[in-house]
């Protein structure tokens, strides 16, 4: 612990000195450092610090870390195409968007992340991935693992056990990578299914694959191992001494600016208002008074607002005045049920008090909620 | 305009050939000339067309995703352009020079090619251009020296049009405060400095001195007059306030607030105020408080005087009324569904506890607490959100005495409730002794309640809950 808190002591003093941190360590070449926080925006937030505030000329980083349950989408990724939204609120799963691009993935404790901090030119792929494989053989020798021209990690030919998204800046890059050991593939499958249809949009989409854990190949593996064998190999490779530091993601004299960072990286405008412009062009089947009513429902939804809407119901179903009021009300709200679930029940204390009405109103809010 | 194109052309010699240089005769098109017309107020600038550079890993290709800037925004080199990806990879596209973005050659969802423009730039035809490749990232090193500058051991982040402006004015870059992205010194920064030692913004001169003020003098009798020189008069600087402000539109929570209170304005309102001593409720849940919690539930003050309102309602049944919107009939509602007014992050929402008249203290903590749990995940159901009667508002939680509440509609009544305090009081035997003393202020809708029927409602409440041993009496 002491030996600890001194280098913390060095390295804060180092960072004071220089506008551009640079981190202490025995020897240049490279750096492992573990995050001791499992919150997917604390995290995210390190390695966008890092990006931005380290000078990686002299001296390469990898940084380790693990998250709680949690739904990371790509850059440039719609949300509602990827995951089961209602899902993630039900069960408190979190859900981030990352600065780099490439696909939707489910992050629980049984599952590591590997971040390759290198400069913009010796951003290098392949290379850290191979860097992964080695390990892993080294470690257990019989396992049947190797890169793919996707930048996957396929066990036995057939399971993806990683997948890999990227971030280049002007001068700095990093590459990040999971590792599947033992994370809950029941819960996985559940969530990255969308429910929502009729959605349109440009958004990356994610490829789905078959996924195994390590774990389920050899029992014997655990992901404290894994990042072991890891940090073993990268320190190998860097000729720098196996020495894993571990880092507090809330530390801000340590990282300065990095509690701004999370917070960005939790808010609305970022995790949902990313989204590029998307469509949702659907029917509901409304179930009322015995019989169905199909409604057709048309969206356009741009930096996750709803920028114009149709509904097309049966003349007189609703009072002409309160079916304009809702779809101005409509327009310009977040494509989120919370939001709108306060603006229509609001809306509804302004109406003429009328059981009927309010059924009506009811159920059709209802219905355009669920396709949040 | 032709003039002064001519001679902006001849002072850039050592541009490469490379760059497409607009003033060239062949480009005297219409739309250029419009161009040129509107910026030649300002100095006329040379277009240079920035070519997308390199990705790596033998990338020809990347598909743009997000522009940050639009035709006409100044840039600064170094500030982010926009965001591309290709295959996994999200990249930032960063400015190479200062200047103007003219054109952006590709729209969201385009594939741009590596090595061909992807914006072009108008540069300041006083500042040059930088003669840098334009497709392969040049060695760090070299890099470093265009653009920092190593004074004292510290690396000082300037674009060379800053630096050259505060080597005209012979200022020390460690001695400016940057407030750019990384701690850059912007322009602003330098003129900012240079005001705030001469007390006014000056040009850009070399004749202006920054001088110390304890610096030595040469001859005696000279001094003072030296010093009246050379020492800056403290003038009032001039406080620098670069805020701006900012319009947003009303969407969302906003929105329904503006319903809402709108509708409430047209509600005749009129308060009554009273003081209600916990004293003996404060010592009720204190004994009840374990007991709840070894059945899971926290138990606040409301569910009491959400109960006592119930039991006050059943008496005074036309505060749980509502009146149509012609004022012609008065609907007295037989559920006494009781709204709890919840400050969340985005603003406040009323969901509310149906069928009290049904319900006991201790169902009805276990409902606030369902409520309050969905309310701040941002979860609440339509249903728990439409059909309220009566609403209570616990604003003391917050802070605050005496309120003035505003009826949510269709609703006739509402409270508002202060904060606990411990004052002193007079018992019946003239003592004085340590009182918990909470303020309500109830608003009604003065069409249909009249001040008598408030007043008693309010006694009875009151009565319930400062004598809470009463309530059971009248329990059903």
């Amino acid at each position: 612990m002491v030996l600890q808190s001194l280098k913390s002591c060095l390295w804060l003093s180092c960072i004071l000195r220089t506008p551009k941190a640079c981190f202490w360590s025995t020897a240049s070449g490279g750096l492992i450092i573990q995050s001791v926080s499992n919150d997917i925006y604390e995290n995210l937030a390190v390695e966008d610090w890092i990006h931005d505030h380290m000078d990686l000329e002299k001296q390469q980083v990898l940084f380790l870390w693990r998250n709680s349950p949690s739904v990371v989408i790509g850059r440039h990724q719609n949300p509602w195409q990827e995951c089961n939204l209602r899902l993630l609120r039900q069960k408190n799963i979190k859900l981030a968007r990352r600065r780099s691009g490439g696909g939707t993935v489910y992050h629980d404790l049984g599952n590591i992340n590997l971040t390759f901090f290198t400069t913009r030119k010796k951003y290098e792929r392949t290379e850290n991935l191979k860097l992964v494989v080695k390990a892993l053989k080294a470690l257990r020798p019989q396992l049947d693992v190797h890169v793919t021209d996707r930048y996957d990690i396929l066990l036995d030919r057939q399971y993806k056990i990683s997948g890999t998204a990227a971030k280049l800046g002007r001068t700095s890059a990093y590459h990040h990578c999971t590792l599947l050991c033992n994370a809950d593939k029941l819960v996985l499958s559940s969530v990255l299914k969308s429910p929502y249809k009729g959605l349109k949009s440009n958004a990356t989409p994610s490829v789905p694959a078959s996924v195994k854990n390590l774990f389920e190949e050899d029992p014997s593996l655990t992901s404290e191992m894994l990042l072991d064998a890891i940090a073993k190999e990268y320190a190998t490779q860097h000729q720098i001494d196996h020495h894993v530091n571990l880092i507090n993601p809330a530390d801000e004299a340590l990282l300065p600016g990095i509690s701004n960072k999370t917070k960005e990286l939790q808010t609305w405008e970022w995790v949902y208002g990313k989204t590029p412009k998307f469509s949702v062009s659907t029917c509901l089947n409304m179930a009322y008074n015995g019989s169905v009513l199909d409604v057709k429902v048309n969206m356009d939804v741009k930096h996750g607002k709803i920028e114009v809407c149709n509904i097309d119901l049966p003349e007189q179903w609703l009072p002409p005045g309160l079916y304009s009021e809702l779809v101005k009300s409509l327009t310009g709200s977040k494509f989120c049920p919370n939001e709108i679930t306060t603006l229509v029940t609001t809306l509804l204390r302004v109406c003429p008090q009328d059981d009927e009405l309010h059924s009506r109103w009811s159920l059709l809010c209802e219905n355009m909620i669920m396709l949040m | 305009v032709c003039i002064h194109r001519v001679r902006s052309c001849s002072s850039i010699r050592f541009i490469k050939s490379k760059y497409v240089c607009v003033f060239d005769k062949s480009a005297l098109k219409f739309s250029h000339q419009q161009r040129l017309f509107r910026t030649s107020a300002v100095s006329c600038g040379q277009i240079v067309q920035f070519k997308l550079s390199d990705i790596g890993e033998g990338i020809t290709e990347v598909t743009v995703k997000e522009w940050y800037i639009k035709e006409g925004d100044s840039v600064s080199q170094f500030d982010s352009i926009c965001e591309v990806q290709s295959d996994k990879a999200s990249v930032t596209i960063t400015s190479r020079y200062d200047g103007v973005i003219r054109k952006l050659h590709y729209s969201i969802d385009d594939i741009a090619f590596v090595g061909k423009p992807l914006v072009d730039i108008e540069i300041d035809a006083s500042k040059g251009v930088a003669p840098e490749e334009d497709v392969v990232e040049t060695p760090p090193m070299s890099h470093e020296e265009h653009t920092h500058q190593e004074i004292k051991g510290h690396k000082t982040l300037a674009t060379p049009a800053v630096r050259r402006l505060a080597m005209e004015n012979n200022i020390k870059l460690s001695e400016v405060v940057g407030t750019g992205k990384d701690n850059r010194i912007l322009k602003e920064d330098i003129l900012n400095y240079l005001a705030k030692q001469t007390g006014a913004i000056l040009p850009p001169s070399p004749k202006a001195e920054i001088v110390p003020p304890l610096r030595k003098t040469e001859t005696v009798p000279a001094a003072p007059k030296d010093k009246a020189r050379k020492i800056p008069v403290p003038i009032s600087r001039p406080i620098a306030f670069s805020g701006k402000d900012k319009t947003e539109s009303v969407t969302g929570f906003q929105k329904a607030m503006v319903k809402t209170m709108s509708a409430a304005l047209k509600i005749p309102h009129f308060g009554y105020c009273d003081e209600i001593d916990l004293t003996q409720l404060v010592q009720l849940r204190e004994e009840l408080k374990p007991l709840a919690e070894l059945r899971g539930v926290k138990l606040s003050f409301m569910p009491f005087f959400i109960k006592a309102a119930s039991l006050g309602l059943l008496q005074y049944p036309i505060l749980n009324a509502s009146l149509d919107e012609n004022c012609q009939n008065v609907t007295y509602k037989a559920s006494h569904n009781i709204g709890v007014a919840m400050d969340t992050e985005q603003g406040l929402i009323v969901p509310n506890v149906k069928n009290v008249q049904v319900c006991s203290v201790f169902d009805i903590a276990v409902e606030l607490n369902r409520l309050q749990s969905l309310g701040s995940a941002g979860q609440l159901g339509t249903s728990d959100l439409t059909g309220g009667t009566f609403t209570l508002s616990n604003i003391g939680t917050i802070g605050g005495t005496y309120a003035k509440p505003v009826i949510l509609p269709p609703e006739v009544a509402i409270g508002a409730l202060g904060k606990i305090q411990i004052l002193p009081r007079f018992n019946g035997k003239g003592e004085v002794f340590k009182a918990q003393i909470m303020n309500v202020s109830w608003s009604a809708d003065h069409r249909i309640i009249d001040g008598a029927t408030m007043a008693r409602f309010s006694n009875l409440w009151k009565s319930y809950l400062e004598n809470p041993a009463s309530m059971l009496l009248d329990l059903k």
